[in-house]
Order: structure tokens, then C-alpha cells, then sequence
């Protein structure tokens, strides 16, 4: 059976991970190769890298971690951040990303998304989406450039019209970033995450909320989303990958079980 | 020392392969060369992208008729698995054909595609030694739209929506659909069993 997807997501700003509250005030929290490996040793199914600065400050990722990450971790990895080309997107995949993330580039010129996947495939382009919850109008809106509070600005379209479009264009996944939830770690978006799923026929991934254990059974059992981001629980050790694992498995979600031994990290 | 080549298929992601047979000690040689693929011990044909792409690639390349001819082991890995059947709906291609079986689209049943995540492995055959010493059912990556029907050429088997071919073996050439390269240690045994095929095998 298909395992639902634990996926720490490690936010990269100028080469060590970082951590914001709602998209601001980034704290450090390490250096990137330890971290994924880490990651990788206790569990994690998938492992997501955002260079969060990349898209508001027009440059693209450096990329030199991202080989160096292909290099000693054996699960799947993304790689997202100011991705706006083919030739970009050749060359992380070329050292060792099995798959690229595209958020503002995608909303800047939307026949990137074809391009992308006409030349590498379905498979390796995951569309990610921010969307906040604008309480006045009642509806879903799509951001971008939610690197940089500075340039961070409401699109024009509502988040339901805009997954339409991009999975028409053939993305291959979707990570559906609750921007109201983010870093507050109260819970997933479940209203938000039931109703998309609902228009998502590709895979579906939750980020944004996650604070507790039982946030991660509540998004699975009642979003029925593939796979949940997140960070600073994960980050700063408010939830053990394997206590995470075998509690899931105990609440009847399909996970991959915790096998391998806990490498104490420092 | 096992020389092992990974085939340059001009396709983007090769490194993911490389670096896992690495970190088993083996230094492989990425080539699209005929002479170094045949003098090669092992070959492994990773693909990513699409059937009809990657089958375009090979034979600008030179390399159907080469590859078709090899008697050492061979490893297809997802798309360069499918790459060995007879034939791809993708694109409605003819393949290598070096393992009678067809890749068709999935039937997901309502199921999101592509098949994406870490799924389980199950009815490993005696058969394949690529699978030994790996527990049943084991948890392995995919990454998928197209697969292979189970039928006599399957060694192991995994259902999504319906069952399909998890891996394949015809003689010396052998697929696996998901990536062993990135599914931990099950993964790195079913490689490392690669590198040990005997001829008895």
C-alpha cells in the first residue's frame, strides 16, 4: 500500500536552513548536509529544499548543495527556489534533485509549467502553491514572492482556479503551503486541504500547521492529502520521526515503517 | 574490480544513480560509448523523462542495436525498465524489446498520478537474485505513470489501484520500476546484489 509521506522541509537562506514565523523573522537553525542526513537516518520519506530568498532576490539557487545532498542521502529530495528556466531546471536535476518545485516563476509565465514538463517529465515538476485565507472576501488567494516580506504580494488568482490551471498544464504534484498556518503550528488547513483535494488529481501535500503528532493523523485521515511538509517541529525536535511514524501507524494511517536505528545527531 | 557503466541516455538525472553506486565503492562510468558499454561488467540504463524521448535518444545515439546485444547483467531503472519491454503506450513506441512484456498507462482507479511515494514490494520470486536478502513486503520509491502488467517476466509485484510489475528479469537483463538509488536501504541491497551477480545467476 502507498505510504503517506512524512517531509521535513528545510528552508535554505544563504546556505544554512532557516526557520520563519509566518514567512518572517528567519531564525537559524543549522547547517544543510547534517540536517538532511539526519533526516534521512530516522525516517523521512522525502525531503524538500526552498531557497526562500531565491525568487524575490532574481537570482537562482546555489547549487552547489545540491549535489552535495544527492551525495549522501538515499531518499527523494526537491528542490525549489527562482527556478524560471529549462536550462535551470536541467542542471539540478543533473546533480542528483529528483524533482524541482516551482511557485512564483510558474504564476509569472504559466507556460513555463508545459515547457518544464514537456522536456523532463511529468514526474519531476511539482507546482507549489501560497495561499492565504482572506477572511473578508471569505475565499482562498494566491501569493507570491513569500520569501521576502518586502516584495511578498496577493496574485490575481483564487487558489482553486489557480490548482486547475497548473494541473491542466500537467504538474505532477502539488505542496499546498497554508499561509494563515505557517510556523504557528496550530494544525493543518483541513477545510482548505479537504476542499483541493477534492480538485487535485495528481499528489497533494500539506504544508503549513503542522505543531503535534495527532496534526499529522488529523490532515491524513481527514484531508486524505499524499504527504505533509514540515519544519520547525521537526527542526527543533518537538516531534521524534520515529515516535511520529509508529504513532500514525497505530492511528491506521499507511506509513512506511520506522526501521532503520536513530542516529544521534549533535 | 567490477567495472559498472550507466548509460549516458542524454536524459537529465543520472547523478542520483552514480552517486549510489558510489556510495557502495564502485566508481561507475557514465558513457553513451558503444565500445566502453560493451566491455562494460555491468550496465545499468536509469531513465527519466518520457518512453518515446528516451527511445529517440538511444537510437540517435547508436545504442538500440547495442544494448539489445548485451549478454552481461543489465538494470533498467523506472522508465529504462520500461525502456526494456517490447513496446510503451507512451508515446506508442516500440522499445528494446529484450523482455516480452508491454508498459502500459495505469489504471489508478481514482487514485492521484503519477504513482508517487514509497509503496510496498511484495511476491518476490526465488528467481531474481537481485531481491536476495531483501524482506518482504520492503518499502521502495516510485515514480510513475506507465507500468508493466505482472505476468511470467515479473520477479516482484506492487498494486496500486491495480498490481503491476515492481521488477522484471529476462535472463540477464533486469528492471527494476522504482529507484533503488533513492529508496534507502532496501535500495542499496538490491544494487549491491547487482554488483554480485554470478554467472550462476
Amino acid at each position: 500500500m502507498l505510504a503517506k509521506r512524512i517531509i521535513p522541509c528545510l528552508d535554505v537562506r544563504n546556505g544554512e536552513v532557516v526557520k520563519g514565523v509566518q514567512f518572517r523573522n528567519h531564525e537559524v537553525i543549522g547547517a544543510i548536509e547534517p540536517l538532511a542526513q539526519r533526516y534521512a537516518t530516522e525516517g523521512a520519506d522525502e525531503l524538500v529544499f526552498y531557497d526562500i530568498t531565491a525568487s524575490s532576490d532574481d537570482r537562482v539557487v546555489d547549487k552547489s548543495w545540491v549535489e552535495r545532498i544527492a551525495r549522501v542521502i538515499d531518499i527523494p529530495f526537491t528542490v525549489a527556489g527562482g527556478i524560471r528556466t529549462i536550462a535551470q531546471a536541467q542542471e539540478i536535476l543533473a546533480m542528483g534533485a529528483d524533482k524541482i518545485s516551482i511557485n512564483s516563476p510558474a504564476l509569472r509565465d504559466p507556460d513555463l509549467i508545459n515547457a518544464l514538463v514537456d522536456e523532463f517529465g511529468q514526474q519531476c515538476i511539482v507546482i507549489g502553491i501560497d495561499s492565504f485565507y482572506n477572511q473578508e472576501q471569505n475565499r482562498y488567494e494566491v501569493y507570491q514572492f513569500t520569501g521576502d516580506e518586502t516584495r511578498t504580494q496577493k496574485t490575481r488568482w483564487q487558489t482553486r482556479d489557480w490548482l486547475n490551471e497548473v494541473v491542466a498544464r500537467g504538474a505532477g504534484e502539488i505542496v499546498l503551503n497554508c499561509m494563515n498556518q505557517d510556523g504557528v503550528r496550530q494544525g493543518y488547513d483541513l477545510e482548505q486541504l479537504t476542499a483541493l483535494r477534492a480538485h487535485c488529481p495528481v499528489p497533494l501535500i500539506a504544508s503549513g500547521g503542522a505543531g503535534a503528532m495527532a496534526h499529522f493523523a488529523d490532515v491524513f485521515t481527514t484531508a486524505n492529502v499524499d504527504g505533509a511538509l514540515a519544519a520547525s517541529v521537526f527542526h527543533k525536535r518537538v516531534i521524534d520521526m520515529g515516535e511520529l511514524k509508529t504513532y500514525l501507524a497505530a492511528q491506521g494511517v499507511a506509513i512506511r515503517p520506522f526501521t532503520t536505528t536513530t542516529q544521534q545527531g549533535s | 574490480m567490477t567495472s559498472l557503466v550507466i548509460i549516458d541516455t542524454s536524459c537529465a538525472n543520472l547523478s542520483s544513480v552514480r552517486f549510489a553506486f558510489e556510495r557502495l565503492g564502485v566508481e561507475p562510468v557514465v558513457t553513451a560509448s558503444p565500445t566502453v558499454i560493451r566491455a562494460a561488467d555491468r550496465v545499468v540504463l536509469p531513465g527519466v523523462g518520457t518512453a518515446a524521448a528516451a527511445m529517440r535518444n538511444l537510437q540517435q545515439l547508436g545504442l538500440v542495436e547495442v544494448i539489445q546485444q548485451l549478454e552481461q547483467p543489465v538494470l533498467g531503472i523506472c522508465l529504462g525498465m520500461q525502456l526494456l519491454t517490447d513496446y510503451s503506450a507512451e508515446g506508442n513506441v516500440d522499445c528494446l524489446g529484450v523482455i516480452p512484456a508491454r508498459t502500459e498507462r495505469m489504471i489508478a482507479a481514482g487514485l492521484p498520478l503519477p504513482h508517487m511515494g514509497w509503496n510496498t514490494m511484495t511476491d518476490p520470486s526465488a528467481s531474481n537474485p537481485l531481491l536476495r536478502g531483501v524482506e518482504s513486503p520492503a518499502y521502495c520509491y516510485f515514480v510513475h505513470s506507465f507500468a508493466v502488467a505482472v505476468d511470467q517476466y515479473t520477479s516482484a509485484q506492487c498494486t496500486y489501484g491495480q498490481p503491476f510489475a515492481a521488477m522484471i528479469r529476462s535472463k540477464n537483463f533486469f528492471g527494476a520500476q522504482f529507484h533503488p538509488e533513492r529508496s534507502g536501504t532496501v535500495g542499496a541491497q538490491i544494487l549491491q546484489n547487482f554488483l554480485a551477480l554470478t554467472d550462476g545467476d
